[in-house]
């Protein structure tokens, strides 16, 4: 414990800086994921335990054609689009088979591929670890911000995490598409009479889900090593977020991720030996205040 | 007989002569059967961990395993008998490992453990080793207490590695030799929380302290082991504004510390020792690797600077497709011990297999000056190559490395005995 420290830093505007960034940087990240996670729980009533695995996928789709193509823009799109495809196949064939069973029969399909995508990944890409690097048109000195440090490919991360979060939220609010979304969360038995073919909204959920962890794991490649089963540690804190800022709320996962990542950057300098500690506290001190979560709608 | 009762006795004569072709078929068949048994192979155990995180231990040093066995068997094998290998994977449990130790010895009729699991197995196949009085040769455990501890030492296992206390003794004084020479004085760590990070890094400090008493550590981080982002930890970093830093971080988990700080230009203000850097996998996989970081020799192969390493190195390379690791080379070392042990004994007895191992000393390209030692009375190897230099980017990554001094490391490690009671 240091709170001295603490207080010390948030004296100095160049601390403050450099750690509200580095919370930035690391609450949108988790957004990325959480966000996907939130939304297939939203829409679907399920819980895609192989979330984490899109994130891995991603990482490892990036890494080869970034190794083929020298482009982290082409790494990027490819590999969001991949993990995409591979979410609507994954919930066409597999998980649309047990969404009316028992939730454990759900949780052994999913688990059944955390395992199935970690052997795969060990089968293409070895077993060791292996390294994108940082593209070139990052590899630059830090940006100065009031005397604070902050990593211009990080400021670029931040951006495109807000743009993609924006772009969600306007798709499931303001288009059509997002109206019969929201419908098929709010009762598919309607919505389905309607004539909307809820099966291919279904889909389009995972498929969507799918994308934004595939692009948080293509984002995240260059200054993350990626090894097979590098899904689980995600997997945990994109839960931890959800829970916090409501299963089901896209607002709710900005809101937790920010937070977690603000708890993580702060907490390192006044309680270092107790980070994670506070992040699983604050979760259950939500959980017995709103059980439903920030943000979540009460059951 | 007289022809009138061979006449009279038909069947007794066909049973006598039955009896005689079964008898003499039986000798004709069983005569391979016997010089089989003269060539019977000597089964050798190997738990080991060939999947998860850390497959890449198991897989490197059966390789360097393989490159001695593979000789030893190629020239004849002990008089004709050839060690065949029984490789076993305990996924990195040392549950596992315990279990797979015991079905080696008592079911897949192996005489010897050549034990190449990580620490906590290691201490998981030695008590197997201790309870079945097999011989054992631990091959990839570098905690120092396996050996040192007279209550955990047994006199059937031995450990062919680096060792924890001569890594922090030789790293200690180079880094004090450096932090001296460039008025170093405030430090901090940044290392993976578990037994290995903790106890690694404590010694460490320990030593530097001693050899530059003026240091002044300013704070610690202790990330998880794997924990995939190090912002918050490389951000603290930068707050506290350390003129040095230490870390024991390894593999994946470096390359992404590297990667990550680079981006904040951690290494341009701060100096960073990285124990674990100088190892082929790491170096290889960091893309932006910043010049001037310190590490100890994992495994390279200008150091020693010797052809006989350079050529184990290319050897390596050329039969595996990939470069030799420190686990590769102590495996390695393990078999010569073993095949050298059989070759002076003439025997797989385990009991005098042991009885030539202590003491014995050895040819090695890994030797700091060419051989390597099994000390008698810990059961443990010394004067292997141990040493620290600076990376740059591209091969040889380490061009020099400054040797340990084995005088100095002996001395410590004998005081550091007598200061946990292990005399």
């Amino acid at each position: 414990m240091d709170p001295a420290a603490l207080a010390e830093c948030l004296k100095t505007t160049s601390c403050v800086v450099t750690q509200v960034t580095s919370g930035l940087i690391i609450g949108m990240l988790l957004f990325l994921v959480a966000a996907g996670l939130t939304l297939i729980f939203g829409v679907l009533k399920v819980v895609n335990f192989t979330h984490g695995s899109f994130y891995m996928l991603g990482a490892y789709l990036a890494l080869s054609v970034y190794k083929v193509s020298d482009s982290f823009s082409l790494a990027v799109v490819c590999a969001g689009a991949g993990v995409a495809l591979f979410g609507l196949v994954f919930e066409r064939l597999f998980m649309s088979r047990v969404y009316g069973s028992n939730v454990l029969m759900q949780l052994l399909v999913c688990y059944a591929f955390i395992l199935i995508l970690d052997d795969a990944v060990k089968l293409i890409w070895g077993a060791e670890f292996r390294s994108m690097g940082m593209p070139a048109a990052f590899q630059r000195p830090p940006i100065l911000l009031a005397g604070g440090v902050v990593p211009a490919f990080y400021l670029f991360l931040i951006a495109i995490a807000l743009a993609i979060g924006a772009i969600l939220w306007l798709v499931i609010t303001r288009t059509r598409i997002g109206k019969k979304v929201r419908a098929a969360a709010h009762n598919p038995t309607m919505t389905s009479a309607l004539g909307i073919n809820t099966g291919l909204i279904y889909g389009a959920v995972f498929a969507a889900g799918g994308l934004l962890a595939g692009l948080a794991g293509a984002l995240a490649a260059p200054v993350r090593s990626m090894a097979p089963g590098m899904g689980v540690s995600i997997l945990i804190e994109s839960f931890i977020v959800t829970v916090i800022g409501g299963m089901g709320s896209i607002g709710g996962a900005l809101a937790g991720s920010l937070l977690i990542g603000l708890i993580r950057s702060f907490g390192s300098i006044g309680f270092p030996l107790f980070t994670e500690g506070i992040m699983f506290l604050f979760m259950a001190m939500v959980l017995v205040i709103k059980p439903s979560g920030l943000f979540g709608k009460d059951v | 007989m007289s022809k009138n009762e061979k006449h009279q006795n038909p069947i007794a004569r066909r049973r006598f002569l039955q009896g005689a072709t079964a008898l003499g078929g039986a000798a004709a068949l069983g005569f391979p059967m016997i010089s089989r048994a003269q060539a019977k192979t000597i089964k050798v155990g190997m738990p080991t961990i060939l999947s998860g995180r850390v497959a890449q231990l198991g897989i490197s040093s059966r390789n360097g395993m393989m490159m001695e066995l593979d000789k030893f068997n190629a020239a004849g094998g002990l008089g004709g008998r050839k060690i065949e290998m029984v490789v076993r994977d305990s996924k990195g449990q040392p549950q596992e490992a315990a279990r797979v130790s015991r079905e080696l010895i008592n079911s897949d009729g192996c005489e010897i453990l050549f034990d190449c699991e990580a620490s906590s197995g290691a201490f998981a196949v030695h008590e197997v080793a201790r309870d079945l009085g097999v011989l054992c040769i631990h091959n990839i455990s570098e905690t120092s207490s396996l050996s040192a501890d007279p209550k955990i030492r047994i006199p059937n296992a031995f450990r062919v590695t680096r060792q924890g206390v001569h890594d922090s003794i030789a790293g200690g004084s180079y880094a004090a030799a450096v932090a001296k020479a460039k008025g170093l004085r405030k430090w901090m760590t940044c290392s993976p929380d578990y037994a290995y990070g903790r106890d690694t890094t404590a010694q460490f400090a320990e030593y530097l302290k001693l050899f530059y008493p003026e240091v002044e550590m300013v704070g610690e981080a202790w990330p998880k082991l794997f924990q995939p982002d190090y912002t918050e930890v490389i951000t603290k970093i930068l707050q506290a504004k350390p003129q040095a830093l230490y870390s024991c971080l390894w593999g994946g988990d470096l390359t992404s510390y590297i990667d990550q700080g680079n981006i904040y230009a951690l290494f341009g203000a701060t100096e960073f020792f990285a124990v674990n850097m100088a190892d082929y996998t790491t170096l290889t996989a960091v893309k932006n690797l910043p010049a001037g970081i310190h590490s100890g020799n994992r495994y390279v192969k200008t150091f020693p600077r010797t052809p006989a390493n350079a050529a184990w190195a290319d050897a390596y390379r050329a039969k595996y497709k990939d470069y030799p690791t420190n686990w590769s080379w102590e495996a390695a070392t393990g078999m010569r011990f073993l095949v050298a042990a059989m070759k002076k004994t003439n025997s797989a007895d385990g009991k005098k297999l042991a009885e030539a191992l202590r003491g014995m000393k050895i040819e090695s390209p890994f030797g700091a000056d060419g051989t390597i030692t099994m000390r008698a009375e810990d059961q443990t190897t010394i004067g292997y190559a141990i040493g620290w230099g600076t990376t740059i980017s591209k091969e040889p990554y380490i061009p020099e490395v400054k040797a340990g001094d084995w005088k100095q490391i002996l001395e410590l490690e004998l005081d550091w005995k007598k200061r946990n009671n292990y005399l």
